[in-house]
């Protein structure tokens, strides 16, 4: 059976019409939606088991507790850590990128440098600009060459001794491209700089491996892998945690208080300040069991084989130009496109108005539009739930949008 | 809202005649009062020109990079502050533009509508 026969009864947002049409949901890139039983698990915790985490000492702050760490080990399982204290939870990639930058950016000194890339998210961008500017420090980043892949020529030639901080995608959420992530990371350890990877567009869809990886940091968020909004999870590597003072204050954070001063608390509460996103922890880890269910080898297929149709059959359409590397290589379950004389929006719109959500505009990522010299592209992305048919529908209707206006 | 319309959202044919064949686009060479914005939620660009006869508007002309909604949008206000003075030519609002363009412009696209106003405020008046 097709992932998606398998998948598309459990996701109950499918039923929808919209705009007198079936919902074709292709904006899982933004958010994906989720399955019933990730609903559940977060209204059954709600309506059964819910109190504030680790101060409680009564029973349902015990259960709360226990299914909140439950929570973190299933993710590293899922990620492949190698410790539980490795896996903090965050309010999303942004949070964590943006905690990472803060804790980071305190010890950062004048003329300093964090390596970014062209292809980044605002999220993996700004934080960085606020970390720099604050400390005097010099912030790069490495271009994109010509086929929407990176210039390692170039990201060999501007990591220096100077270089503190390699912070990139693992895929790019507009152009779909799977960085050498083992690799990026092994330079920067070798340059002795932290790597930090945003893989927000990599979580949902690849099987992941901290181990393999051998990152510094790791960042994504819950709601773009079937889960709940409000969640992100942060992973960092133990040794390093334990040698970085938290940037970020408050209770759970702590073991003692001084109106002075304060003890920190153990790995990985130490990153933890204030109640946690519980509910979220909840949904999270059944969206992990779903997933896992299905197997991640089986949905990085299922997507692949989505991408790939959508790539070709966009590319064959007169007047419609596709972003990012070919149809032949590995890419993301992301698919950027513009219609020639139509802007993104126009293209959402009306697509819109066939029930067909696809995104457009400038996804987060103006410095690379401006490098694709576009003020924006339409993008449709994949999840388990979509369908060959769904690709179809959207490339009939591209197909149809020159004349629409 | 009738049948057809539904169907393409939007995209009133009021909308489409002006996005197709737009009556005020193009360069205004010796205009008084130019201005340029950007709406930051898509990157839309429009510059609005106009020729000032003493205190009314003669002539308006728009360039920009933007979606239908927005060009026709800024088409329609070309036309509507033409031969006003600039004190009613600031006075056009969002009800006047869409009682023109005939289209269900939803929330999310209402600064299409509206990012041609603003500018017209700042060319007129130097400010927002
Ligand atoms: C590559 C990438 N990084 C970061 C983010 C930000 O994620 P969030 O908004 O969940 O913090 C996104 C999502 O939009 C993304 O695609």
């Amino acid at each position: 059976m097709r992932l998606d026969e398998l998948t598309r009864p459990d996701f109950p947002i499918l039923e929808r019409v919209v705009n007198g049409h079936p919902l074709v949901y292709l904006d899982s890139a933004a958010s994906s939606q989720r399955p019933r039983t990730v609903i559940e698990a977060m209204s059954q915790y709600y309506a059964r088991s819910h109190a504030n985490v680790h101060r409680s000492i009564h029973t349902l702050g015990e259960e709360a507790t226990e299914l909140y760490e439950a929570a973190r080990d299933r993710v590293q399982r899922f990620i492949g850590a190698q410790h539980r204290e490795e896996v903090i939870f965050t309010r999303g990639t942004t949070d964590g990128l943006s905690l990472l930058a803060e804790t980071i950016g305190r010890t950062l000194r004048a003329g300093d440098e964090v390596l970014i890339t062209e292809l980044e998210h605002h999220s993996n961008i700004v934080p960085w600009q606020l970390a720099t500017r604050d400390r005097g420090a010099v912030l790069k980043a490495v271009p994109l060459g010509d086929d929407g892949t990176l210039d390692l020529g170039a990201f060999e030639r501007l990591i220096t001794r100077r270089t503190r901080v390699v912070a990139f995608a693992h895929v790019s959420n507009v152009l779909g491209t799977i960085n050498p992530v083992a690799g990026m990371c092994a330079r920067a350890r070798q340059a002795g700089a932290f790597s930090v990877v945003d893989g927000a567009q990599a979580a949902p869809h690849l099987s992941l491996d901290m181990c393999a990886l051998d990152c510094d940091f790791y960042a994504f968020s819950a709601h773009k892998m079937l889960g709940p909004t409000g969640l992100g999870v942060l992973y960092g590597r133990r040794k390093v945690l334990e040698a970085l003072e938290p940037g970020r204050g408050g209770s759970e954070m702590i073991k003692e208080v001084w109106i002075d001063r304060a003890q920190w608390n153990d790995l990985p509460w130490r990153f933890e300040p204030g109640t946690p996103p519980i509910a979220e922890a909840v949904g999270l880890s059944a969206a992990i069991e779903y997933l896992e269910k299905l197997g991640m080898d089986a949905v990085a297929e299922h997507e692949r084989a989505l991408t790939r149709q959508t790539l070709e059959g966009l590319a064959a359409i007169p007047g419609v130009r596709v972003y990012g590397p070919p149809a032949s290589e590995a890419r993301g379950a992301v698919v950027a496109f513009s219609v020639e004389g139509l802007h993104p929006h126009d293209v959402a719109a009306l697509l819109d108005a066939e029930g067909i959500a696809v995104r457009a505009g400038h996804h987060c990522a103006m410095p690379l539009m401006r490098r694709l010299g576009v003020v924006g592209t339409s993008r449709a992305s994949f999840s388990v739930f979509n369908s060959p048919e769904e690709v179809r529908h959207l490339l009939a209707a591209v197909g149809e949008l020159r004349t629409a206006l | 809202m009738s049948a057809t319309q539904a169907a393409r959202g939007p995209y009133s044919d009021v909308i489409r005649e002006r996005w197709r064949r737009p009556r005020f686009r193009g360069e205004l060479p010796g205009a008084g009062a130019v201005a340029e914005d950007v709406n930051p939620l898509c990157g839309d660009r429009v510059r609005l020109m106009l020729a000032l006869e003493g205190e009314r508007v003669s002539a308006a002309r728009f360039v920009g990079d933007s979606c239908a909604i927005c060009a026709a949008s800024a088409d329609v206000l070309a036309e509507l502050v033409v031969g006003r003075s600039r004190a009613e030519a600031l006075r056009v609002g969002a009800a006047d533009l869409l009682a023109v363009l005939q289209a269900d412009i939803r929330p999310t696209r209402m600064r299409c509508v509206t990012l041609p106003l603003s500018v017209l405020a700042t060319a007129l008046n130097g400010k927002r």
